[in-house]
């Protein structure tokens, strides 16, 4: 897969409320079983099993069999990827700001 | 984790006064942003103009003046990272911009957030993602050069 078209699957998988949800208490509460990431949660099983199959698609979560149920957990190398495009728009931030100071302080 | 803003945070040494002028004055704006902007800001407005910083000098810059509450609160919208000529930016979802003004003893605590990043259509950030991760580091010494040359 080429770079261009890895981050787009990235982003594809982190441009939805569920799933961004699902991130979050995977962060949060560290991994978890199927049960437990749909407490709470007004999408069915089966969805947050779709969704999860989405975010391991795109690198950002795995599952491993733990007995008769699965463990998902999240993958922060891949996440870390994502931040890296905010990295670079919050890095010109700094430059304008810096030159926001020169200007005001002078 | 989020993905969907930036904020950042800076004590400039300089009255709250001051600091508004620079921000929303079209003239000292864009002297320090680097764009030469066209009119004046208010609610609304569409303000554009074109940037003066290497290698972007044929890009128009524009955005939207959103709220203005003197020497408070300033935001407007715009597309972020829209730097390719070719590409008609105007049907994306934009993102929002806020100064948040705040006078301290030392001078004046500026608040910036740019939020609404998950928003942006999944292939251009792609695009952006790509385009910045080999070149920010080079346009960041252009911006430099820039800045200490005047």
């Amino acid at each position: 897969m080429s770079r261009a078209s890895s981050a787009a699957s990235l982003f594809a998988a982190l441009g939805d409320e569920t799933r961004l949800q699902l991130l979050h208490r995977l962060s949060s509460g560290g991994p978890g079983s199927i049960a437990r990431l749909s407490e709470k949660s007004k999408v069915t099983r089966q969805a947050i099993t779709k969704h999860l199959e989405v975010l391991a698609d795109a690198g950002l979560v795995h599952s491993a069999r733990q007995g008769r149920e699965s463990i998902w957990a999240l993958d922060p190398a891949r996440l870390a990827e994502a931040h890296q495009a905010l990295d670079q728009i919050s890095a010109q931030w700094d430059v304008a700001l810096e030159r926001l100071r020169q200007f005001v302080e002078k | 984790m989020t993905t969907d803003r930036i904020e950042k945070e800076i004590l400039l040494r300089a009255p709250r006064a001051r600091v508004w002028k620079a921000l929303t004055t079209a003239s000292e704006f864009g002297a320090w942003f680097g764009v030469k902007l066209e009119s004046e800001f208010s609610p609304g407005a569409r303000v554009k103009g074109q940037l003066t910083f290497k290698p972007y000098e044929h890009i128009i810059f524009d955005f939207i003046v959103d709220r203005i509450e003197p020497e408070h609160f300033f935001s407007y919208r715009w597309h972020p990272y829209a730097l390719d000529p070719k590409v008609d930016y105007s049907s994306e979802t934009p993102t929002l911009v806020e100064f948040r003004l705040e006078a301290v003893p030392e001078g004046t605590r500026l608040t910036v957030i740019e939020s609404g990043f998950d928003r942006i259509p999944v292939g251009r950030r792609a695009e952006a993602f790509r385009a910045n991760a080999g070149g920010w580091a080079e346009q960041l010494n252009n911006i430099a050069r820039h800045v200490t040359s005047q």
